[in-house]
């Protein structure tokens, strides 16, 4: 990639920064949500005890990561989905006419998202800990590099998506139909462990589960699933999702 | 020398035609007009030759780059302002400049210089620090046209510069093309259908309707090919002298668009008293009758043999629900 591309990357990753720190109300609305989780469900139901949580585990231990890795998964898909508010708007006409590649186009944003999206993690980790839950710092070094994962995957999701979507209001539907029932079915609320056998079955197709358990495992040394397991997962998922998410957009037409 | 050549550019969309095997010659330094109306292919016709959509037939070149073999370098060498704003609203006027100066490769020094300069020539130094959400619809659109020449192309693709603006900003507008392509010596390839935008701004202009092109010369040269004068009547029985006056020899050409006649005659205060008599010996009331300079107005009712205000009044007409207010 020549200094044309690192440029444009750098370009798209700084536009989404600016925009995301001077929509405030965007990250307030971002982090309420697994805020209220945690307050609620973490601290309401910290002394409870389910097969899964190791002795000495509280509930909140185990809900702040998947808080977190959905936090992640959120707003990662939303940062590659707004690219349809670029071809509502016209911006992206604007991208398509300069002469740079679609690679660097779609790697500048993937940054500029995971950036955001992990920079909300944080913030979720970080309350997390002021609750109360013990988190194993040590394990930040791959659960970063889990988050960054996490984020190229979900961001890969939502290019794919916005460059097949010519509505913005299908995106909407996917997230309710789609994505509620795989946050509940991937191990973020309830441990594997306690769900009765058929549910498993769901659980163990569902692409989040492996997400949420890896980075749970990371930083709380509680994995449900062996960690080589989760993490060549979800490196795969990556793989996929940037790969389609480049071949659509590559193909889509202002 | 040509800075654009198309040779039978053609795009289909699911059988329909948008653009019909046209011929494009547009040399360095001039500005060129694309005139019709809307639904003619213009914003498809710019779309291919910027690289945005693939030609289905035939090929262009812009500055001797292949727009489909060679799109990055035909991207390097122009600019683009399309017919919808495409500004990012959340940043403010500078930054949308500084994004577009760096996608196109320019340092920081450049950058600088150069935002500073287009700035100053679209009149937009004191607010570049707004954000654009905050602008007006000309602002947008002068922003718009400085980014689109910051990175000195070669030509600049104006789609419909002035729609939806008012008078005044239009008039704004024009002078900052016409400085433009003036000052920096860009050759501007303009899509319009204001009639007058056309005849003002452009060196040549090409009247396209339908996908095809109907005609290409200068405004004076295309105004002068159906005469030198037009005689505009209304009457009783527009049909029946339409088809009276056809047979006069001195009569070029008789069009008949709404309730009135446009008449196409040489050294026309002469004509004026034939006219009436002619129409009097055959019973046929005058009421109005105006002689004027021909308009490339009639040019293009010659050529397409429609009216282009007709299909302009709508935008320009008040919305039902403010007429039931009053």
């Amino acid at each position: 990639m020549n200094s044309l591309g690192l440029q444009a990357i750098y370009v798209m990753w700084m536009r989404q920064v600016k925009r995301f720190m001077r929509a405030k109300s965007r990250l307030i609305a971002n982090i309420v949500q697994p805020f209220f989780f945690l307050a609620f469900l973490g601290l309401g139901l910290r002394p409870i005890k389910l097969p899964g949580l190791r002795i000495g585990m509280s509930f909140l231990d185990f809900l702040a990561p998947g808080m977190v890795a959905l936090s992640i998964i959120f707003a990662s898909m939303f940062a590659g989905v707004s690219m349809i508010w670029d071809r509502q708007f016209g911006f992206l006409k604007e991208i398509l006419v300069a002469p740079v590649s679609r690679l660097s186009i779609v790697v500048g944003r993937t940054l500029g998202g995971a950036t955001i999206s992990i920079t909300q993690g944080l913030i979720i980790l970080a309350v997390s800990i002021l609750f109360g839950a013990e988190i194993n710092l040590l394990g930040l070094i791959p659960g970063l590099l889990m988050m960054l994962l996490t984020a190229f995957f979900a961001v890969g999701l939502g290019i794919a998506l916005a460059s097949r979507m010519e509505d913005p209001h299908a995106f909407s539907l996917i997230m309710n139909l789609i994505m509620m029932p795989a946050t509940f079915l991937s191990t973020a609320y309830f441990p594997l462990e306690s769900m009765t056998d058929w549910l498993r079955i769901p659980i163990y197709m569902n692409p989040l589960t492996y997400i949420v358990d890896g980075l749970r495992g990371c930083l709380t040394n509680s994995f449900s699933i062996p960690p080589w397991i989760d993490f060549t997962v979800t490196i795969f998922l990556c793989a996929a999702t940037m790969g389609v998410g480049t071949y659509f957009f590559d193909r889509s037409e202002a | 020398m040509a800075v654009i050549e198309a040779r039978g550019l053609t795009k289909r969309f699911d059988g329909l035609v948008a653009v019909d095997h046209i011929d494009l010659d547009v040399e360095k330094g001039e500005v060129f007009g694309f005139l019709g109306p809307n639904g003619a292919g213009k914003t498809t016709t710019i779309k291919m030759l910027t690289t945005l959509l693939k030609p289905s037939e035939g090929e262009a070149k812009v500055c001797g780059y292949d727009v489909v073999k060679q799109p990055d370098l035909v991207r390097k060498s122009i600019g683009v302002v399309f017919q919808e704003p495409a500004l990012d609203d959340q940043l403010t006027g500078r930054e949308n400049l500084d994004f577009h100066a760096r996608l196109y490769g320019l340092n920081k020094r450049e950058r600088e210089e150069r935002i500073e300069e287009v700035l100053k020539l679209v009149g937009l130094g004191d607010r570049a620090d707004e954000l654009v959400k905050n602008y007006s619809g000309g602002m947008r659109r002068r922003l718009e046209i400085a980014r689109g020449f910051i990175h000195h192309p070669r030509i600049l693709f104006l789609d419909e510069p002035t729609l939806g603006l008012d008078v005044q900003t239009r008039r704004a507008i024009w002078s900052y093309i016409m400085e433009l392509n003036r000052r920096e010596g860009i050759t501007i390839f303009l899509t319009t259908h204001y009639l007058e935008e056309a005849d003002k701004l452009s060196d040549r202009v090409a009247i396209i309707d339908h996908g095809k092109i109907l005609a290409v010369d200068s405004p004076r040269k295309l105004k002068d090919m159906i005469g030198s004068d037009v005689i505009t009547l209304r009457c009783s029985e527009p049909n029946r002298l339409k088809n009276i006056l056809e047979s006069i020899s001195w009569v070029k050409d008789v069009k008949h668009h709404g309730e009135e006649l446009s008449i196409y005659v040489e050294i026309g205060e002469t004509k004026i008293p034939k006219i009436i008599k002619i129409a009097e010996e055959n019973g046929i009331r005058i009421s109005s009758i105006t002689l004027r300079e021909p308009s490339l107005e009639d040019v293009y009712l010659n050529f397409t043999g429609k009216a282009i205000r007709e299909e302009v009044k709508p935008m320009i007409r008040r919305p039902p629900r403010f007429r039931e207010w009053r």
